[in-house]
């Protein structure tokens, strides 16, 4: 399959790409791993004029701590993710997230920055970016400007990003002593998106009680979904078998999934409710062992 | 519709072509470059049969522009053989039987071939995860397998004699 004509452009810095986006606005695409939007085009799901891509600019690509927050580079590719022992040491729900993420050929292009700002509910990054509460940077002609995660993702492949900004950098705050994570997904096969996924990143308390949990779901309605509910529920209290399958339940009854081939609405919201079940166990149970601090 | 003059060193090559923005990397292999060792499959990201190296990296060129390639290294099936002799992969794949209809194996092995460059000695489950992104559907995975276990051996047979010479002196 071909995609329809387009005009490719390779910007050496962000000011030429801003400036190609400011004067190609609605008709240009930002390109980076190009793993969701070059296969939009050659099935013509999707159409650009003009394809801004973002693989030659310098500084893009990066994981480290500073300032009290994780910070991953836009253009950070998921296989560096998967590589990076900071993240596997301090960040179990992001290296479990990226190990999942379409296939090691795919992951080897697609970028933690496109997986977001694709907007697409079915990725796997914007749930666990819900758990964790991180902020996206966003960075246009007039400068950079954060956005909290829970006001990022506006609909279906629509989020909160300016026609000529270009998501920069994801922040995550660090992990306070005794916090973990998980993420647990449901696939056909490798490489298929998830019929259903939970994100859980959890921090336990001096007294082992919930102190602060996210929660996020995949492809669990037309965005990515926060199940406050089940947060509160959770929230200053002891951790029991109980109260995790009655988050659980409550995680579930808010997705609002639509059935496909990957299944009934019923049923994708039944996993939904095993699936947070199981990451609420796996995350806490992380969160214990971290308790000696970082 | 824009064009542009790309360079790609190609199994180690200058190649240079004039490319519309919108042609793919395995379109300018196949058919600008006339290299049909890689396959096109599903077309749609999924099967791995238009697996290439990019700067030594496996990736699915069906999902890559060529103008994106401009500058960079391409390693194809074409260029694993060197001096008329097979890679060790190659011979894997010979020796265990990695194969019936063929299809996926120039993306099987590339894929396995860039395994064995970081990880010279991985487990069953290592390899089976490494190659997730490529599908057969003649046989299963079991000779694809034992055919890059068999190469990694190879390998390491290959490397012995420089590595045991210090011992020796």
């Amino acid at each position: 399959m071909i995609p329809a004509p387009f005009d490719y452009h390779a910007p050496q810095t962000l000011e030429e790409a801003f400036a190609l986006l400011e004067t190609h606005r609605d008709e240009a695409k930002v390109l980076s791993g190009g793993q969701s939007l070059l296969p939009l085009l050659k099935l013509r799901l999707g159409a650009a004029g003009h394809l801004v891509d973002i693989g030659r600019i310098p500084g893009l690509e990066y994981i480290r701590e500073e300032g009290g927050f994780l910070r991953i580079g836009g253009r950070t590719r998921e296989s560096a993710l998967e590589r990076s022992a900071l993240i596997h040491a301090r960040y179990p729900l992001l290296a479990e997230t990226a190990a999942v993420i379409a296939d090691p050929l795919v992951r080897n292009l697609a970028t933690v920055g496109g997986n977001l700002a694709h907007g697409d509910p079915a990725n796997d990054h914007p749930a666990t970016m819900l758990a964790f509460r991180a902020e996206i940077v966003a960075t246009g002609p007039q400068g950079s400007r954060t956005i909290p995660i829970d006001q990022f993702f506006l609909g279906l492949f629509q989020t909160a990003l300016a026609p000529e900004e270009i998501l920069t950098e994801i922040r995550i705050p660090e992990p306070p002593p005794r916090s973990g994570g998980a993420y647990v997904k449901l696939e056909r096969k490798v490489g298929d998106f998830a019929t259903a996924a939970s994100a859980v990143q959890v921090t336990l308390g001096a007294g082992g009680e919930v102190a602060r949990v996210g929660i996020g779901l995949t492809n669990a309605g037309p965005t990515p979904l926060r199940a406050t509910a089940a947060e509160s529920l959770l929230s200053g209290k002891p951790p029991s078998d109980e109260l995790i399958a009655e988050a659980a339940r409550q995680a579930g009854a808010a997705a609002t999934p639509s059935a496909d081939r990957r299944g009934r609405v019923e049923y994708k919201r039944e996993m939904a409710r095993v699936l947070t079940a199981r990451a609420l166990h796996r995350a806490i149970q992380k969160a214990i062992q971290m308790g000696g601090g970082h | 519709m824009a064009h542009h003059a790309i360079h790609v060193k190609v199994n180690g090559g200058e190649r240079k072509a004039e490319v519309e923005s919108r042609l793919l990397l395995v379109h300018l292999l196949r058919e600008v470059l006339g290299m049909t060792g890689t396959h096109i499959g599903c077309d749609t990201t999924h099967c791995g049969a238009c697996t290439v190296l990019l700067d030594g990296v496996p990736v699915k060129s069906c999902t890559v522009l060529a103008v994106q390639a401009d500058g960079r290294e391409v390693t194809t099936v074409e260029g694993l053989e060197r001096d008329g002799k097979l890679a060790p992969i190659q011979e894997g794949f010979w020796q265990e039987h990695g194969l019936q209809c063929g299809f996926c194996t120039p993306g099987m092995m590339l894929t396995s071939h860039a395994l064995l460059q970081h990880n010279p000695n991985p487990g069953e489950a290592e390899i089976r995860q490494a190659i997730s992104g490529n599908l057969c559907r003649c046989t299963g995975y079991v000779n694809i397998v034992k055919a890059v276990q068999h190469a990694a051996g190879k390998m390491k047979t290959d490397a012995q004699p420089a590595e045991a010479a210090p011992a020796v002196a």
